[in-house]
């Protein structure tokens, strides 16, 4: 629903599994830099055709949280040849869904549709791209939806405050700290002329990413992409985005949150991490393992082991990595004690596991039934084209390229015991962490 | 909630079939177990879907939430594995099994790889025959279970799930949550789950389906072995629910910045012969896309919300019309008044003839969309099979959706949307806004 994507909140470390097999990819580019990707699969007559945009929420300037959000729902609003939400229309009188979602790093639309209806999706998809018309009304009514939208998905919801906060204490510096909705406040002051700005700056052919899915062959993607695509102008004033960086960081942060909407606490702890950069992906490889060691399976993780089976201390524990992203990235430990277990206690207790894993390494039979479960993860992956297209969008606008993503499924199986403990020592490190507790009015550890 | 999710997809699944390129073959076992099965060997896997009905309508009086909890247990153990063995057993195979309930139906998906097949399904049929509910693994799931339930008792979603479900169903265990009560959950014991097991476990109500790597004499021979030894009949399913509410405005007073509303009224059932014409009603209406009327005025035109839907619930027990909305408190009456009168401008002046051909196109061509990988169509099919649907049914769908005429369905709105029966059930703190009685 023209959603939202945290980049953090993918908590099961689902980015990290593998891609397809080189063979039923095909990769080129237009002449006006738009690069394409297409993923062939002819088991159902469906398409899924994405564009995604080399910008998101951490490429807005000062004082406009939420611009790239906001922009993503008016672009929905019109062109010069289509009226407001006629784009939608068409898509569904075509039988076909259609959507939006805007990240830190990315900004992408897509619909799916019958194969033989994606020349009029590319159409309306290359309209849009260049030639967005909004009325003022319809800029303020959207206004109020997005102010919804946050109503809905974080005002409402204490765990999503609670994670906008620990973003917010753990990026210092890098805008990843601001959330994509964006902060109330600003949102409220944001203007057609914001969004028209944003969407000049950065909606162009030479800083998008076609991505097609499905029942079609690579020739005629291309045939399409060249008429439809081929014709718009790229902008000759994209800038690299570099945006402000972490320092080094030297104190731990603590953090304890209370609503009264709360009735279970939870504790998460979360740290910077590296994250998969062009040729170089072995640090991330490493953490998707440590990820799933540490607390991917209830029954079968360090954690799940020692908090929930071993001892009672725990109804829930989790770790979660998430590995593509353009920017630093995070490593974050859930806790949801048990009733009767304090949180200062259950944290002790995750403590004490992880310093016990730092001691006596992983269990060599779970570190093997993780790269199997890895190296099957491929075979499944095969089954939903729109995951894999999502895994290549979300790759080229990370920064890394189409043999990184080809490559990811082996470094994957590269992964050592011992690269696993060389990154755990350097990230698991509680200078670089933000420690939060998620708790009730008058809860443990509230003021 | 989670309730009216579960059965829109199964509906959803079910009404929009037409002339799908697969091809459906009935298998019956040596044994003489029925399987739906579509083979599909270009990846090396097989997806496959078992529906138990009843499910957590089967929870003995007193004891709700039993059915969800040894739902929960399944996996936790079986055979000569503690649940610790069972999920390393499972994770070296790389395979899944996901045991999941509703108020229709106990689900188990699972997914296995070509290669080690046979291991995957020995491990999965000691969990349907020989569960092992170790008292350790009781105690560890019902905690988390607990801790799911104290969280629900601030979740204004839930709430109004709740509330709306009690004054519409009552008694009936469509009335109250499947997941039970602490209270409840509390008092389980282990002959309790025994029971619970033995009640929705078995072969008289199972539904199968199965597509990916696998013929039809492999699936045979599949059936019997994994469902062979699962007793042949479990406990009699409920009677129906009715729908009781009568029109009207509950408040449920909550400190949050948004209201959250679930309003409805009773439905129609699939067997009815003005069905199709409601699907098309609700997919106009609330339907799941951005052009449905109450996107339009509620969220296009007015701001006053982030999404609006309806549903049409045919679940195994009631027919509902339900709709669900969240907006910010002081635009809450603004809201209700305009689904008010959204359902009476149904209801008196019908639909235009060009919404009605928009509603059929997007429905007849969103039909394959739907049969777009193993898993998903493992389960178009076993839900097609506990609608009472032939595999024919997927080639004659969207004729019985454009057979539909505006005279038929403007009929049919006047008769189905009544608007002063609706009831509001409302989470929050709405401005304006009183119970009304």
């Amino acid at each position: 629903m023209r959603a939202l994507l945290f980049s953090l909140t993918a908590l099961l470390g689902l980015s990290a599994a593998p891609a397809l097999s080189a063979g039923q990819v095909t990769t080129f580019a237009l002449d006006n830099g738009m690069d394409v990707v297409v993923i062939e699969d002819n088991r159902a007559p469906v398409v899924v055709h994405m564009v995604w945009y080399r910008t998101g929420a951490a490429d807005e300037p000062p004082s406009k949280s939420g611009i790239a959000h906001f922009l993503e729902h008016l672009m929905f609003k019109g062109t010069d040849d289509l009226g407001p939400g006629e784009l939608s229309r068409i898509v569904e009188a075509n039988g076909g869904s259609d959507n939006a979602f805007t990240s830190q790093d990315y900004t992408a639309y897509f619909q799916r549709v019958a194969a033989d209806r994606l020349g009029l999706m590319m159409e309306m998809e290359a309209d849009r791209m260049r030639d967005l018309v909004l009325a003022p009304d319809d800029v303020a009514t959207e206004r109020e939806v997005i102010l919804e939208e946050r109503a809905t998905r974080t005002d409402s919801e204490p765990s999503a405050l609670f994670r906008e906060e620990l973003r917010a204490a753990l990026f210092r510096n890098h805008p990843y700290g601001t959330p994509v909705i964006g902060w109330r406040a600003e949102m409220e002051g944001l203007t057609r002329e914001d969004a028209l700005a944003f969407y000049e700056r950065f909606y162009a052919p030479n800083n998008a990413i076609l991505v097609v899915a499905g029942d079609v062959a690579p020739e005629k993607v291309r045939a399409l992409a060249e008429t439809h695509y081929g014709p718009l102008e790229p902008s000759v004033d994209l800038v690299a985005r570099t945006r402000p960086q972490e320092p080094p960081s030297r104190a731990e942060r603590r953090m304890v949150m209370e609503d009264a909407r709360v009735s279970q606490p939870s504790l998460v702890r979360s740290y910077l991490a590296p994250e998969r950069n062009a040729g170089a992906q072995d640090e991330a490889a490493a953490l998707v393992f440590l990820a799933d060691l540490l607390g991917g399976s209830g029954a079968t993780s360090v954690l799940g082991n020692a908090l929930q089976f071993d001892n009672s201390i725990a109804v829930y524990t989790g770790a979660s990595y998430s590995a593509t992203s353009l920017d630093t990235s995070t490593f974050s430990f859930v806790v949801v004690p048990r009733d009767g277990v304090t949180l200062a206690e259950a944290e002790a207790a995750l403590d004490a596991e992880i310093a016990r894993f730092m001691e006596t390494g992983p269990d060599p039979e779970q570190f093997k039934r993780i790269k199997m479960q890895i190296r099957a993860s491929e075979i499944y992956a095969l089954d939903d084209v729109s995951d894999l297209a999502d895994r290549y969008g979300r790759a080229l606008t990370s920064g890394l390229t189409i043999e990184d993503v080809q490559a990811w499924p082996d470094v994957l199986q590269a992964v050592t015991m011992d690269d696993v403990m060389a990154v755990a020592e350097k990230v698991l490190d509680r200078r670089a962490a933000v420690t939060g507790w998620l708790v009730p009015e008058g809860g443990e550890g509230s003021k | 909630m989670i309730r009216f999710v579960a059965t829109l997809t199964i509906l959803f699944f079910a009404a929009l079939p037409a002339r799908a390129e697969i091809d459906i073959q009935e298998v019956t076992s040596p044994g003489g177990l029925d399987a739906w099965l579509v083979e599909e060997p270009t990846i090396p896997f097989v997806a496959l879907e078992l529906r138990f009905r009843g499910g957590a309508s089967l929870d003995a009086p007193g004891k709700r939430g039993v059915v969800n909890l040894m739902t929960a247990l399944i996996e936790e153990g079986a055979g000569d594995l503690d649940a610790r063995g069972f999920a390393q057993a499972r994770e070296s195979l790389a395979a899944s099994f996901r045991f999941d309930v509703g108020d229709d139906a106990l689900s188990v998906s699972a997914k296995f790889l070509t290669e080690n097949q046979g291991e995957a399904l020995a491990l999965l049929r000691d969990a349907l025959v020989d569960p092992r509910f170790d008292e350790t693994a009781i105690e560890r799931v019902r905690g988390q279970v607990l801790a799911h339930l104290k969280s629900r008792e601030t979740d204004p979603n839930a709430l109004a799930g709740q509330a709306f479900d009690a004054l519409a169903y009552g008694d009936h265990p469509y009335g109250s949550y499947y997941g039970g009560t602490a209270e409840s959950v509390s008092a389980l014991t282990r002959d309790d789950i025994l029971e619970a097991f033995a009640n929705t476990v078995a072969r008289d109500r199972v539904f199968v389906s199965a597509v990916g790597d696998i013929t039809a004499a492999e699936l045979g021979t599949l059936l019997d072995d994994l469902l062979g030894e699962v007793p042949e009949t479990g406990a009699p399913l409920p009677d129906s629910a009715g729908f009781n509410a009568t029109g009207g405005i509950t408040v449920v007073p909550f400190e949050t910045p948004q209201s959250v509303m679930q309003f409805g009224h009773s439905g129609i059932g699939i067997d009815h012969p003005d069905f199709f014409a409601a699907f098309i009603l609700n997919t106009i209406l609330g339907g799941s896309g951005f052009n449905s009327r109450l996107m339009e005025e509620v969220r296009e035109k007015r701001g006053l919300t982030y999404g609006i839907r309806t549903y049409l619930i045919d679940s195994d027990y009631t027919e509902t019309i339900l709709g669900m909305v969240s907006t910010v408190n002081p635009r809450a009456s603004e809201t209700l008044e305009v689904v008010r009168a959204e359902w009476a401008r149904l209801a008196n002046e019908g639909v235009t003839q060009d919404e009605l051909d928009a509603a059929k196109l997007y429905l007849t061509g969103a039909y394959p969309l739907r049969f777009d990988g193993n898993g998903p169509i493992a389960r178009i099919l076993v839900s097609m099979q506990m609608d009472g649907y032939e595999t024919s049914y997927v080639k004659t769908r969207n004729d019985k959706i454009n057979a539909v005429t505006l005279e038929e369905i403007n009929r049919v709105a006047s008769e189905l949307y009544r608007p002063d029966d609706l009831r509001f059930v409302i989470v929050g703190e709405p401005e304006g806004i009183a119970s009304s009685d």
